[in-house]
């Protein structure tokens, strides 16, 4: 990687984020099994019309480490996003989470089993204050029964054993001073922080994040990766969608690339970037004619072309 | 110009059953509108179920009051979970649709002159209130001060109706500073997000549209009582007074639709007396006592208008959600 992207990227407070090595069984390629897989997904295909917006054979998503989806837009990357979390539903496809198959389940019942999402556009739900929008985010509560929620004494000790939880996930997140305000006076990146944070007040095993930096001011970004680094150091697996290169270089352990709806490439952060299909993928195929054969080259390439692109943003 | 009967005239509408009524009905749509944001447009539709399933009970089928008042209420739970079931996994916008529509159906069918027999058609219903009246635990005479000076039946039924709303405004009150009512104002701002963090959206606006629509049924049976039954009185209008008047008093609050209600009925009764006696009195040479009749809609058109510019989160509503809005 050429060094002018260095500085883009501080390191975190321990330097380097330590990478969890050793996930996969076999060659990387699209597929190929994992030792630990949190996430099993088979033959998931979902059409609009003539479009096929995804069309994945068969991904594994290794337990306990970050992965990354990357690929250029209109992959379908978000799309799977949904299909998976149950806001969307594939023609065909099953997959399971943790071992049980999920493929159908509604989107709620798919979160209390542990798969919390985000989403792109943040939704922090603006007319609610911070703390409320963190306590909406808490599991099993007795009040939100509509019989229950008349008798008081039936969840107030749960109600402060909540709010107990989300101050100390809010001072975390350094948005306690916050708490009091509507979610619609933060800003962007607060808004992602403050999504972020309200998914873990149900404590998931998966996070699935998608695009946690869109709009985000960089002085808050590393901020929020060191966030998602915590999650991993918390036993959480984490899968997220990104377009920032050095964001998924500098946090991601494996990095599953997409591109035209079908899984392209799989691996290490480092070596994937160098895959042909990759480099396909982000530049079409016929990119070679004119650029020439050093993969090298075309990596650098593609680092410029993303750096561009990072830039407009 | 005999401005003390105008006044007196007005304040009588401060604590009718009327008014407590339309309060009711406007804390049904505060829960749909203010708090869920379900726009329900056919308040009018539950309010005729309240107010036909009453009557119906007692004249048809010789019911007593409870049960009566039963069956309204049953009658609005079925009604709310047939709009509910197609359309709560759409968009807002299908229910505003599909409530306009179905309040119309159920009026019309109110209207038909196939139901004559147990309807009355187009000429309603009378004769039900011997049954609420019996109720009365109060001595004949009259009770009172003032202009708000009524005979036994009516103080009965006014303490009846006021009693319900204010049991009614400290229900919404109490579920709607819970985790429930929590989740239902998540769902607002963006059920999505709700969905996501593990939440049966559809059952949560299920909930409330059930619940508001009963609200809207009870103010049926109360609008009903101190008049007939006239199919023409739940027209389409009558819920955009309803819905003006949640906007009066602040969408999202439980004192707002109560007193936007007192606001709405006293400033019509006012303007209809001010008008009707100004035009005697040849203050408007221009216009005829029917077309004065007309003017006070106009007025309290103007009323409101100047409120929701001046005032625009409603009269109990918090100006900082303003600051917000998308």
């Amino acid at each position: 990687m050429s060094a002018n992207t260095v500085p883009v990227i501080p390191t975190g407070p321990t330097g380097k984020p330590i990478k969890t090595i050793d996930l996969h069984i076999g060659e990387a390629e699209p597929g190929c099994q994992k030792r630990d897989p949190i996430l099993v997904v088979d033959g998931v295909r979902r059409t609009f019309g003539g479009l096929t917006a995804v069309d994945v054979d068969h991904v594994e998503v290794p337990r306990g480490a970050i992965t990354a989806l990357i690929g250029p837009n209109g992959a379908g990357k978000t799309t799977l996003f949904n299909l998976l979390t149950g806001f969307d539903k594939p023609d065909a496809g099953k997959w399971t989470f943790d071992g049980r198959p999920i493929a159908g389940v509604p989107a709620y019942r798919v979160a209390r089993l542990g798969q919390i999402r985000t989403f792109q556009l943040t939704k922090a739900l603006g007319l609610l204050t911070v703390m409320d929008n963190m306590l909406l985010g808490a599991k099993g509560q007795t009040g939100e029964n509509l019989f229950r929620a008349l008798l008081p004494f039936l969840w107030r000790k749960q109600e402060v054993e909540n709010k107990a939880k989300a101050l100390d996930l809010l001072t975390r997140f350094k948005l306690d001073t916050k708490k009091d305000d509507y979610a619609a006076s933060l800003s962007g990146g607060q808004r992602k922080l403050l999504e972020m944070a309200r998914a873990l007040m149900s404590d998931p095993t998966l996070v699935m994040l998608d695009e946690p930096m869109a709009g985000v001011n960089p002085a808050l970004t590393q901020s929020l990766l060191d966030h998602i680094l915590n999650l991993k150091s918390q036993g959480m697996t984490v899968l997220f969608v990104e377009h920032d290169m050095h964001m998924v270089r500098h946090i991601a352990d494996w990095v599953i690339v997409m591109a035209e709806g079908k899984v392209v490439a799989e691996g290490d952060p480092h070596e994937v970037m160098k895959n042909p299909a990759v480099i396909d993928a982000y530049l079409g195929q016929h990119h070679d004619e004119d650029i020439g054969e050093d993969p090298e080259a075309e990596v650098v390439h593609v680092s410029a072309i993303k750096e561009l692109l990072d830039d407009e943003r | 110009m005999d401005w003390g009967a105008i006044f007196s005239n007005a304040a009588v509408e401060l604590i009718s059953p009327t008014t407590a009524a339309y309060a009711l009905a406007a804390l049904g749509l505060a829960v749909h509108f203010g708090y869920t944001g379900l726009l329900n447009f056919g308040q009018a539709g539950f309010m005729a179920l309240g107010a036909y399933g009453y009557a119906i009970s007692i004249l048809t089928f010789g019911f007593p009051v409870w049960g009566a008042f039963l069956v309204g209420v049953g009658a609005s739970v079925i009604f709310a979970l047939i709009l509910g079931i197609p359309t709560l996994r759409l968009r807002a916008d299908y229910l505003a649709i599909v409530t306009i529509a179905a309040a119309e159906i159920v009026r019309l069918l109110f209207t038909t002159n196939s139901f004559a027999s147990v309807t009355g058609s187009a000429n309603g219903l009378s004769g039900y209130k011997n049954e609420f009246a019996a109720l009365n635990p109060l001595a004949a005479g009259s009770y009172g001060f003032g202009p708000f000076e009524n005979n036994a039946y009516d103080t009965w039924l006014r303490i009846v109706a006021w009693s319900i709303v204010i049991l009614a405004a400290l229900f919404v009150w109490q579920i709607m500073r819970s985790p429930w009512g929590r989740v239902i104002k998540g769902i607002r701002e963006d059920e999505d997000a709700v969905r996501a963090l593990g939440k049966n959206v559809y059952a949560y606006k299920m909930q409330s549209l059930v619940l508001g629509g009963v609200f809207g049924t009870i103010a049926g049976m109360i609008f009903a009582l101190p008049r007939a039954v006239v199919p023409s009185n739940y027209q389409t209008t009558l819920t955009f007074f309803i819905y003006a008047i949640l906007l009066l008093g602040g969408a999202a609050t439980v004192l707002g639709p109560i007193v936007g209600s007192m606001i709405f009925w006293v400033l019509l009764s006012f303007f209809s007396g001010f008008v009707s006696r100004a035009v005697e009195a040849g203050w408007f040479p221009f216009m005829t006592g029917v077309q004065g009749s007309q003017l006070r809609f106009i007025l309290v058109g103007v009323a409101i208008m100047l409120i929701v510019i001046f005032r625009p989160q409603g009269i109990f509503g918090n100006k900082k959600e303003l600051a917000f809005v998308r």
